[in-house]
């Protein structure tokens, strides 16, 4: 088990969510998205130049910026 | 007594269509989070009561993350509960996460009547749903419905009554979010698929070098497919009837005028060679209707139709991941693309959607670059109608330097205000095909409102208009500006009158140019300085509503300013 930051998963990777650094706001903002800790997630894209990634949770997709992305950290196989 | 039905639910989940089914009211409904930013009201007949039913943006949680969402949760928390209804309406294709605000409204104690909309979609996509295990899981009735073509609305009208207050009671998100595992494991059941061609689609379109291509081939067809629409209109269409059976009526009631006088010059303006014409007569029965109808309506049509057919696939939010980047460095991000989109129609509707942003200073900078960098489609068309007579160049040149002004006015914006913008957080929804008959009703709603909104604008501009010239006013106001019109713009005076129309319609203030004379240059200079300088009454009212004194003060001075110095620097580029 790794655990590294969301914006540095592969394309189609899986990961389970561990933590959400960062302030209390974006932790909300996320979980009510259905971005929380312990949901699995599958990366989708990323975008060129640090741009938003887009992930699959449950069954929504949800583009986030690189940033919030870099905040997010996954454990991967 | 229930007097009140509110409708709450996340975005894009179908809230706006279920409204007008309840209500028969019609309002604008698309394929992207955010569509609706305010709210509408409208009446359903319960039994023997009239309640009203009331139509909220969309969102996540009972926790607010931008001004539109507010709205959804400050309008039902101060209303007594006994005497309303909460309409949940839920995805059923994303079940889970939906679930989390009917949680939270069912721990408020709210009286809740769960809406499963999309059920048709569901099946498509080998869902299945026990309702009925999951009525008993959340105490609270629910309902199956497809509202795009109305199934089970008859049934979620007769199960209203029975929504009754529940228990109030706490939980944590995180105990919230096992809570609806538990749920959804036992009422949800999956089938396994293969991938289908939407799925495909849906993905190609957000890689990155895929998705480029594509959003060029979009933009660029969406372009080609406006102006072929609107000028096969035009063609056979528009002005078949004013030249053939519109302007011999029209010639008619002129003679019957006598030629001359008050109300010839007001009803049909000056006759040249002794016939109308319509692009320079000035009168309330020739011009302004020439304008409104023959010049600006075609596009219209064909402008909303491409964009809803865009609004109602949901290609707008992919499209906002691509532009993310770019438009961050003017202190914006992605989202910001479907405001813009809409002020490309009206400038209204589009400042009206930066409430979907989450920061004032991001509602700021994009309020202040729509109304200065984006011509509506009624400019637009007058704008394509003036310089297209000389060279399609002109045209591209009027885009060219809005872009940049953008491009430099973002950056200086992004640099200078304080605070930062916040990043893009979206849920891209999935490709949906448009349902005629509800893209035919937002279609005739745009039109329709267009032409109750314009209409009236445009015969009172042109009306000023003839006042002026009538009691020889013109040379005066004309002569007031001249020194800055003549020397810093290199215009002649003339077109002060035209500028000044701009303030209360763009279209006329355009259609003012045309009998000038101007040349090339000169008509490209004017075209910009349209575009860029005052906003149009409505626009004018909307951003003082939006943006409060204040900011609004702020915005106005930057217009002035960008107005001034870019009008200078064309003139000196390009006419000396």
């Amino acid at each position: 088990m790794n655990k590294i930051s969301l914006a540095k998963m592969k394309r189609n990777q899986k990961g389970k969510i561990a933590e959400i650094t960062g302030g209390k706001a974006l932790h909300e903002r996320l979980t009510v998205m259905g971005i929380y800790v312990g949901r699995e997630v599958t990366l989708l894209n990323h975008s060129m130049f640090r741009g938003p990634v887009a992930i699959k949770a449950g069954r929504s997709i949800v583009a986030l910026g690189f940033g919030m992305a870099s905040k997010i950290i996954v454990e991967v196989e | 007594m229930i007097k009140k039905i509110f409708l709450i639910g996340n975005p894009n989940v179908g809230k706006s269509v279920v409204f007008s089914r309840l209500t028969g009211v019609n309002v604008i409904s698309s394929n992207y989070p955010g569509t609706t930013v305010g709210i509408t009201k409208g009446y359903l007949k319960l039994k023997e009561d009239r309640v009203e039913v009331i139509d909220l943006p969309g969102s996540y949680s009972l926790e607010p993350g931008s001004q539109a969402e507010e709205v959804a949760v400050a309008l039902p928390r101060d209303f007594p509960k006994d005497q309303m209804v909460i309409i949940n309406i839920i995805d059923a294709t994303n079940l889970e996460r939906n679930l989390y605000l009917t949680l939270q409204l069912i721990e408020e104690g709210y009286p809740l009547l769960v809406c499963l909309n999309m059920c048709d979609d569901m099946k498509h996509r080998g869902i299945t749903i026990d309702t009925a295990t999951l009525e008993t899981l959340l105490g609270a009735p629910v309902v199956e419905t497809c509202a795009l073509t109305g199934q089970g609305i008859k049934l979620l009208i007769e199960r209203i009554l029975e929504a009754g207050p529940g228990q109030p009671q706490k939980r944590s998100s995180q105990e919230r979010w096992l809570k609806i595992g538990e749920i959804v494991s036992h009422t949800q059941h999956l089938t396994h698929r293969h991938h289908t061609l939407r799925e495909m689609l849906e993905d190609i379109s957000m890689k990155p070098f895929a998705g480029v291509l594509i959003a060029a081939a979009v933009l660029y067809f969406s372009f080609k497919f406006v102006r072929f629409i609107a000028e096969g209109l035009i063609a056979s269409v528009f002005d078949p009837f004013f030249f053939n059976i519109y302007q011999p009526v029209v010639l008619k009631i002129s003679g019957l005028l006598g030629k001359e006088g008050f109300l010839h010059h007001v009803l049909i303006g000056e006759l040249l060679n002794g016939r109308i014409d319509f692009k320079q007569s000035l009168g309330l029965l020739t011009t302004a209707p020439y304008i409104e109808f023959d010049m600006v309506l075609p596009y219209i049509i064909s402008f909303y139709f491409v964009l809803s057919i865009l609004e109602d696939v949901g290609y707008l939010p992919r499209l906002a991941i691509l532009l993310d980047n770019f438009l961050h460095r003017i202190g914006l991000h992605g989202f910001t693309i479907i405001p813009v989109l809409l002020g490309f129609g009206c400038n209204v509707p589009g400042i009206l959607s930066t409430r979907i942003l989450e920061s004032r200073r991001e509602r700021f900078i994009a309020s202040t670059l729509i109304s200065i960098g984006v011509p509506c489609v009624a400019l637009q068309a007058m704008i394509v109608a003036l310089l297209g007579q000389f060279s399609g160049f002109y045209i591209g040149g009027v885009y060219l330097v809005l872009f940049s002004i953008w491009l430099i006015l973002g950056v200086i914006l992004n640099k200078t205000l304080k605070g930062f913008s916040p990043e893009l957080l979206i849920e891209i929804p999935p490709y949906r095909l448009p349902q005629l008959a509800v893209f035919l009703k937002k279609l005739f709603l745009r039109i329709k409102g267009f032409l109750i909104e314009a209409l009236p604008v445009v015969l009172l501009g042109v009306f000023i208009v003839n006042i002026l010239l009538f009691f020889k006013l013109f040379d005066l106001v004309s002569g007031m500006f001249a020194p800055l019109i003549q020397g810093l713009f290199g215009l002649p005076k003339e077109t002060v009158i035209a500028l000044l129309i701009g303030f209360i319609r763009k279209d006329v203030a355009a259609g003012m140019l045309l009998p000038l004379g101007l040349s090339a240059t000169q008509m490209f200079i004017a075209a910009v300085l349209l575009s860029i300088s005052f906003p149009c009454i409505a626009t004018f009212v909307i951003m003082l509503k939006e943006l409060g004194i204040k900011d609004f003060m702020k915005s106005l001075i930057i217009m002035i300013i960008t107005g001034l110095t870019v009008g200078g620097v064309l003139n000196l580029a390009i006419l000396h």
